[in-house]
């Protein structure tokens, strides 16, 4: 599935709440669904901050696609991490760094990305894009 | 019956305290906005705001220059504020308020002037386990500089400083302690006169961080012999970005200016610039003057309430918030100093504490979370941070009604 094809089926999902709390109820389920990230790559290096929780993601790139899995201390944030991985995991360098992730706005989450200090879920989406870009340069170079 | 008409007062006298508050008749997520953030930043009453709009509309001007009609009444405007602050605080002369942006640089004028002229290698400065990052860093950048030690104030696990250990610490080579009043954290209110008094045997000089404690506490500088003490407005239903230090003028005249510029100065010449005199010295450049202004308005709006009365009413909150919050299982409250200002900060069981911000933010709630500026007070605690929620003068008991039952909602959803 294409990252747009990805990120409508997630608005679709979302228009089955008509409230706050079934949309939470829904990204908190995310969260504990996620599996938590192998202790191995819970690593300094793929450390986030933000002022409040710890994301960790790890990157990797396998059969031309990049892989991207995640972990977060706190349960709404890591609800927001299984959605921006599902989103732009197994997905081309290319498409990762052109990516407009609209649905973040549609599913009315926009305010989880604005603050930035606080959950580090904005620096994880500009980290994504970072890795995306070292992977499209090292494609480059070869 | 006498308990219906405490209870009839206590509304009453919040119900027309409320109205001068404009902000908390919004919705937030379609519910009433419950404030209770209000250790981060107060609200402001109309009052405040009026006297930055009547500034900005009516008497706008450059001060202290100026000769005209509009600069002569912004001058006069902005230093009744610097009275009225020396009144507040029952400093000797309002000579001894400087303005300042905040307690963090209050702090960092002191650390960079007094620091600066007056300590050298060896020399040591104690603060406490429970400081604000303000209180902390410009303390760290003076050792690095000169090569001071800075030592720290233990506490124990209530979040009491040990006194004892206090005293371990002191010695010929102490020159700065540097303690907060009432710990934002926490709301631990410190033992400050005992702090000084036994800082001053030593020929320590003191700094009191009086953020937090303004708003609920009777600060008296003399009485407390402090030798300097910062302050916020926006903690104190004041505006952002401007505060105030007291410093002793003793202390003040034989500390070197800090920023250069306009206003600090007596004469410029190519060869030597002369200073100007207190407090005009730390006062480099034009000040937030519309700001100070309206600062003077929101002592006036506490004066006039009467702080012992909003201490009065934020104690009761605090002990109803205390005692509903032990209701809720798995709640712990993080701080039980004996003598605390209205701040109730706490950890729920299973629960990281940004989610329980997140899902009372949808419900209305403002409180705060995280480590509120104070990792080593939370590596202490041995916690990533707490729950906060803090009381001003326009709180009710029906929002602590509020808050708790926002709690249980929020343990419903994220257990």
């Amino acid at each position: 599935m294409t990252i747009n094809e990805i990120q409508d089926e997630i608005i679709e999902d979302f228009e089955l709440f008509d409230d706050w709390e079934g949309k939470y109820e829904y990204i908190i389920d995310l969260g504990k669904k996620l599996p938590p990230l192998d202790e191995q790559f819970k690593t300094e290096e793929n450390i986030i901050k933000g002022c409040q929780s710890v994301v960790w993601l790890h990157a990797f790139e396998k059969d031309g696609v990049i892989h991207f899995v995640a972990d977060s201390e706190a349960i709404i944030v890591k609800g927001l991490v299984s959605l921006l991985t599902k989103v732009l995991s197994e997905q081309k360098a290319e498409d990762i760094l052109n990516a407009d992730l609209y649905f973040i706005e549609k599913v009315g989450l926009a305010g989880h990305l604005a603050q930035t200090r606080s959950n580090g879920l904005a620096a994880m989406l500009k980290q994504m894009k970072t890795y995306a870009l070292a992977y499209t340069s090292k494609e480059l170079k070869v | 019956m006498e308990r219906t008409k405490a209870i009839i007062m206590h509304q009453d006298f919040v119900e027309q305290i409320r109205k001068d508050f404009p902000i908390l008749e919004q919705k937030i997520n379609g519910k009433p906005l419950i404030y209770f953030d209000n250790a981060a930043t107060t609200q402001k009453p109309k009052q405040v705001i009026d006297a930055l709009t009547d500034y900005y509309s009516g008497y706008n001007a450059n001060i202290h220059r100026g000769i005209h009609h509009l600069a002569e009444k912004a001058t006069s405007a902005f230093e009744e504020t610097r009275k009225a602050i020396a009144r507040f605080l029952n400093a000797e002369s309002s000579d001894e308020i400087v303005f300042t942006y905040g307690t963090t640089d209050g702090i960092n004028l002191v650390a960079n002037t007094y620091g600066e002229a007056f300590l050298s290698e060896g020399d040591e400065i104690i603060i406490s386990t429970m400081e604000h990052h303000s209180n902390i860093v410009p303390w760290q950048m003076l050792c690095e500089k000169k090569g001071c030690v800075l030592k720290v104030i233990p506490m124990s696990d209530a979040g009491e400083l040990l006194m004892d250990e206090y005293d371990k610490l002191l010695s010929e080579r102490t020159k700065i302690v540097s303690v907060v009043y009432a710990s934002n954290a926490l709301g631990t209110v410190n033992p400050i006169r005992e702090i000084i008094e036994k800082a001053h045997a030593y020929g320590a000089v003191t700094l009191v961080d009086a953020a937090q404690a303004t708003s609920h506490i009777r600060i008296d500088v003399q009485d407390l012999d402090v030798d300097f003490l910062c302050m916020s407005a926006h903690k104190l239903y004041g505006p952002t970005g401007m505060g105030a230090l007291y410093g002793k003028r003793a202390l003040l005249d034989k500390m070197p200016p800090w920023r250069g510029g306009g206003e600090m100065i007596k004469e410029v010449t190519f060869a030597k610039t002369t200073y100007n005199e207190l407090p005009y010295k730390f006062e480099a450049g034009t000040p937030n003057i519309a700001d100070v202004i309206a600062l003077k308005t929101a002592l006036d709006y506490v004066e006039n309430i009467g702080l012992e009365k909003i201490a009065a009413h934020e104690q009761e909150l605090l002990d109803y918030a205390t005692e509903s919050l032990k209701g809720i299982s798995g709640l712990k409250i993080v701080g039980e100093a004996a003598d605390k200002v209205s701040v109730i900060s706490f950890v729920m069981d299973g629960i990281h504490p940004q989610d329980i911000g997140v899902i009372l933010d949808q419900q209305g709630i403002a409180i705060r979370t995280g480590h509120h500026c104070t990792q080593p007070l939370m590596q202490r605690l041995g916690i990533v941070g707490t729950s906060r929620a803090s009381f001003a003068v326009y709180n009710t008991k029906a929002e602590i009604d509020g808050l708790v039952a926002g709690l249980h909602k929020a343990k419903k959803f994220l257990l």
